[in-house]
């Protein structure tokens, strides 16, 4: 039987976020009634010509720097010629051979090239199914219409759905760091294809790939690579072949459906856009754009798993959510010293609490409280679970973890006769237990611990007592 | 007859300024003439009544203007010569018309052309052909045809119009009068309905060279509509010159011998000796590549035209057919069928095939290599000398009718244009004497953005040629 290795490559699509539009000073459209946010440039009038969006090109830097790209000293734009009322030119002007940038890596794929473009207009079919097949007339909104859009096209590097959504959610919080986008798959703002083949694992030559368009959640482009993994795994079984072609996949059905083949595919008759010069950057544009790098999340993971050892899943989830890392932060450095990784698990538990999109910075639970919480527990003052209920109280009411110890009376027990005798009075309630433990079977242990902790409303540390246990049980 | 519409626009501005002359008498003189022009030079003029405010200080003083249709005029007739846009009237106004209104020339009216620039004749407008003022049984020339009859005729005392590979020069030398294709970027494109983006360029048709350095230096400009644009580095000067001391001109083999009508031929070389006895020194020289030009153009024009009229579809403005619809395709099919005329689509099929896939490297991208040769070519001559001369047309107005059944014959006619226009330089058109009783042109062509220096010379020539025949000095 062989084994099956997909081979996936990532084609992403993103609205950047600049005041106009990408070829004529239109604002962008934030669901404004349809044609109120066009002029003869982007309805594409007779004699009108389009002029680079300085602030697009800004971004595409931006990014080329922020992913290690190679920018090109001087890209081009190109026509991309196809009849359709979704360009009001009947063509669109996009970037082919030379790109703004090429190279670079994010994570563990890299990446083949970043170009610009322009958005296509937003096409309404009249009608019950919503779809052009059967509808009686389509009306064209040209708000969308010359949007600045950025196409980033990664290297076959993606080898599971799981991997491209991962992935994916990592470009995204990169590009929203480095606020070239409102990265919004719901919206369109983050559109993504995938272009996937699969081939006998060990094996170096790529499969027939197909692409997939039209999955608008992180979830459906999950579904959507792993029903066409699957698809090609069972052609490939049954001796078939898989076919180059462009396929929809429908979240409804979950099934994938062929838009077209590749004999259908279009002849786009591309040449250079003889209406715009190049772009070529120079040193003070390439300067102003590093000048705007903010630290991304993969160097934010990297750096806090070097310099706090945090292990790698927290590490990523406070890098990849710049509020709770900036608190994270400021809790290490108000914890003087002290390990990263409690700091990182108590901001965790916070975060929990709160829920992600809150911004901890507003809560009423100060960095130095939790940081002082954080000391608390390792200096044995108050184990987990009483640590748990002060910080229910700070996220309430906010205040001082130590008074709100004293006040509470959590304070951990010493580990001395008082809490020998409670360890005894709890054998005794638990002979049964008591005797199983014994015969060593140390998992019985439960019934007796969870005595202790009732008696000692949870300020008990849990270590100890099982040390205390096993001692006077004499194993 | 009105003595004032004999001038010059010069001539005339300096009157109005002195107070010796009324904007008003001239647009109302210039008005009626265009409204009672007989040779379908004119898509639209400018109704009857009160005449449009001039500003007597400004530079040019109201002296009205005359438009190629493909111009965009804010609520004004803009149709390109195409059915497809009848009545096309568009909410903005080109750059360089707007320039020109700003600098005190009122819109008088919109002239015929060629549909979408594509022709040397002007029969391939939409609203039939414009005749030639010297022999209403020939062509003015084109594409901007309108145009150039209209100023040869006197109904207009000057006008605009577009260059792509000859489509000033050509009709200015079959009409008798000055045309000058600036160096491409010098005049902004925004607002001209596009035939070829790379090679379009707007530029005067006038009596003088005089007059078309007054309008060159008006329309042209850095815009920021149009990021190809590049303006003229100095001001526009009205030329004084009267000798060609010291001035080098280059005759190339290629374009000034095989192929050229003989009387056309003579009427050049008079000039020579004309540019000899002025000082200049006249020399043979060689473009190499300049018989591969038209070869060139044929292949990049129709490329950038199929992608630039890919807009006339039928969705958001123009005509749409209503005959034969019933999906997108047959919306399109139909509505191109149907309003475009045939030398349009034997472009847009060219254009198309040059860029498909395939066939790219083959056609377009070799027609670019030749483009960049011919540039090289032009930069070797310009090391030598100052200026290029050459026959502006191979031949004289022609017969209409005579060369539609054979695009090829027609497309010759733009031989001695095409090299300057794929290069990207300013040429200009000068009237050059008689063949037959029919003008012929002299084109002198300058380095890029050298229009001061060009028109100087030509300035000289022109003096020394006297060429008095024009129709406008005797029109009614």
């Amino acid at each position: 039987m062989i084994t099956y290795e997909p081979v996936i490559g990532l084609e992403i699509h993103v609205q950047l976020a600049t005041r106009t539009k990408m070829f004529c000073g239109c604002a962008l459209t934030f669901g404004e009634p349809p044609n109120t946010r066009t002029c003869p440039v982007c309805l594409g009038l007779p004699g009108t010509l389009p002029v680079t969006n300085a602030e697009a090109v800004h971004y595409g830097l931006m990014m080329g720097l922020a992913l290690g790209c190679e920018i090109a000293p001087r890209s081009i734009f190109h026509r991309k010629n196809y009849f359709y009322p979704d360009q009001a030119k009947n063509y669109q002007i996009s970037q082919y051979d030379i790109p703004l940038c090429t190279g670079g890596r994010l994570g563990e794929v890299r990446l083949h090239r970043i170009h610009l473009e322009e958005d296509a207009a937003k096409l309404v079919h009249v009608g019950e199914s919503g779809r052009i097949h059967g509808s009686s007339a389509s009306i064209v909104d040209y708000n969308r219409g010359g949007t600045p859009l950025c196409e980033i096209v990664t290297e076959p590097d993606v080898h599971s759905a799981e991997q491209a959504r991962e992935w994916l959610s990592l470009l995204r919080v990169t590009l929203r760091q480095l606020g070239v986008s409102d990265v919004n798959m719901e919206e369109g703002s983050l559109r993504c294809d995938a272009n996937v083949s699969v081939r006998p694992v060990g094996t170096r030559e790529l499969g027939t790939k197909t692409e997939l368009k039209n999955m608008n959640s992180f979830r459906y482009l999950e579904r959507g690579v792993d029903a066409e993994i699957a698809r090609q795994v069972a052609l490939l079984e049954a001796g078939e072949a898989v076919t180059q072609e462009t396929l929809h996949f429908d979240p409804a059905s979950g099934r994938l459906s062929t838009l077209r083949s590749k004999e259908e595919a279009h002849d786009y008759r591309y040449f250079p856009e003889p209406d715009l010069v190049a772009i070529a950057p120079t040193e003070a544009m390439l300067e102003r754009a590093r000048a705007a790098l903010p630290e991304l999340p993969a160097d934010r993971a990297a750096r806090y798993a070097s310099d706090w050892a945090l292990a790698p899943a927290d590490a990523r989830l406070l890098a990849h959510e710049p509020r709770w890392g900036d608190y994270f932060e400021a809790v290490a450095a108000a914890a003087e010293g002290g390990d990263g990784q409690p700091v990182a698990n108590w901001v965790t538990e916070l975060r929990t609490r709160l829920g992600a999109e809150a911004d901890p910075a507003a809560s009423p639970v100060a960095p130095v409280a939790l940081a002082q919480l954080v000391g608390l527990v390792d200096g044995g003052a108050v184990n987990a679970g009483g640590a748990r209920r002060v910080l229910d109280m700070l996220v309430v009411e906010g205040g001082d973890p130590a008074a709100l110890l004293e006040r509470e009376g959590l304070g951990a027990m010493d580990a001395g006769d008082e809490l020998g005798a409670v360890v005894a009075a709890a054998i005794a309630a638990n002979a049964g237990a008591a005797e199983k433990v014994r015969a060593g079977n140390a998992k019985a242990m439960g019934p007796i611990v969870g005595f202790v902790m009732r008696e000692t409303r949870g300020r008990a540390d849990g270590g100890e007592v099982g040390r205390l246990v096993r001692e006077q049980l004499g194993v | 007859m009105n003595e004032a519409l004999t001038l010059t626009a010069v001539q005339a501005a300096a009157r109005i300024r002195a107070g010796a002359l009324d904007p008003a008498e001239l647009w109302e003189g210039y008005r009626a003439r265009a409204a009672a022009d007989e040779l379908n030079a004119y898509t639209w003029v400018a109704p009857a009544g009160e005449p449009p405010d001039a500003d007597r200080a400004a530079p040019l003083a109201g002296i009205p203007l005359a438009v190629k249709d493909l111009f965009c005029t804010e609520g004004v007739p803009s149709q390109a010569g195409s059915r497809i846009l009848e009545d096309y009237r568009p909410p903005y106004t080109a750059t360089a018309v707007e320039r020109l209104r700003h600098a005190g020339a009122p819109l008088l009216g919109k002239t015929n052309q060629d549909e979408f620039a594509m022709g040397s004749s002007t029969e391939n407008s939409a609203f039939g052909p414009t005749l030639n003022p010297w022999d209403r049984g020939r062509v003015p020339g084109g594409s901007s045809g309108g145009s150039a009859a209209a100023v040869a005729a006197g109904s207009a005392p000057w006008a605009i119009g577009t260059d792509t590979g000859g489509s000033i020069r050509q009709p200015a030398a079959l009409c008798g009068i000055v045309g000058l294709k600036p160096t491409y970027g010098a005049v902004s494109r925004y607002g001209m309905i596009a035939f070829a983006s790379s090679l379009d360029q707007a530029g005067p048709f006038t009596r003088d060279v005089r007059d078309a350095a007054l309008l060159l230096g008006a329309m042209a400009g850095k815009d920021p509509c149009d990021s190809t644009s590049v303006g003229l580095p100095e001001p526009v000067r009205l030329p004084e010159r009267t000798d060609l001391q010291g001035v080098r001109i280059g005759v190339p083999d290629e374009l000034s011998g095989e192929g050229i009508e003989p009387g056309v031929l003579a009427a050049f070389e008079a000039t020579l000796d004309i540019a000899r006895r002025l000082g200049a020194a006249v020399e043979r020289c060689r473009l190499p590549h300049a018989p591969h030009a038209l070869s060139a153009y044929y292949l990049i024009a129709p490329a950038e035209c199929s992608s630039n009229l890919a807009r006339y579809d039928g969705v958001r403005y123009g005509a749409r057919a209503a005959d034969g619809v019933h999906d997108l395709l047959s919306m399109y099919t139909e509505t191109r069928e149907q309003h475009f005329g045939a030398e349009v689509k034997r472009r847009i099929m060219l254009g198309t095939y040059a860029l498909s896939s395939g066939y790219y490297d083959a056609y377009y991208g070799r027609a670019q290599q030749v483009r960049t040769m011919i540039l090289r070519d032009f930069a070797a001559a310009f090391a030598d000398f100052d200026f290029i001369a050459t026959p502006a047309s191979p031949n004289v107005a022609f017969e209409l009718g005579s060369k539609l059944d054979d695009p090829l014959a027609m497309y010759l006619n733009d031989f001695c244009a095409v090299p300057m226009s794929l290069a990207g330089i300013p040429a200009l058109s000068l009237p050059n004497g008689l063949s037959d009783g029919l003008p012929t042109g002299f084109q002198l062509a300058g380095p890029a953005l050298s229009e001061n220096a060009l028109l100087e010379a030509a300035h000289a020539l022109e003096q020394a040629i006297g060429f008095d025949a024009a129709p406008w000095r005797r029109a009614a």
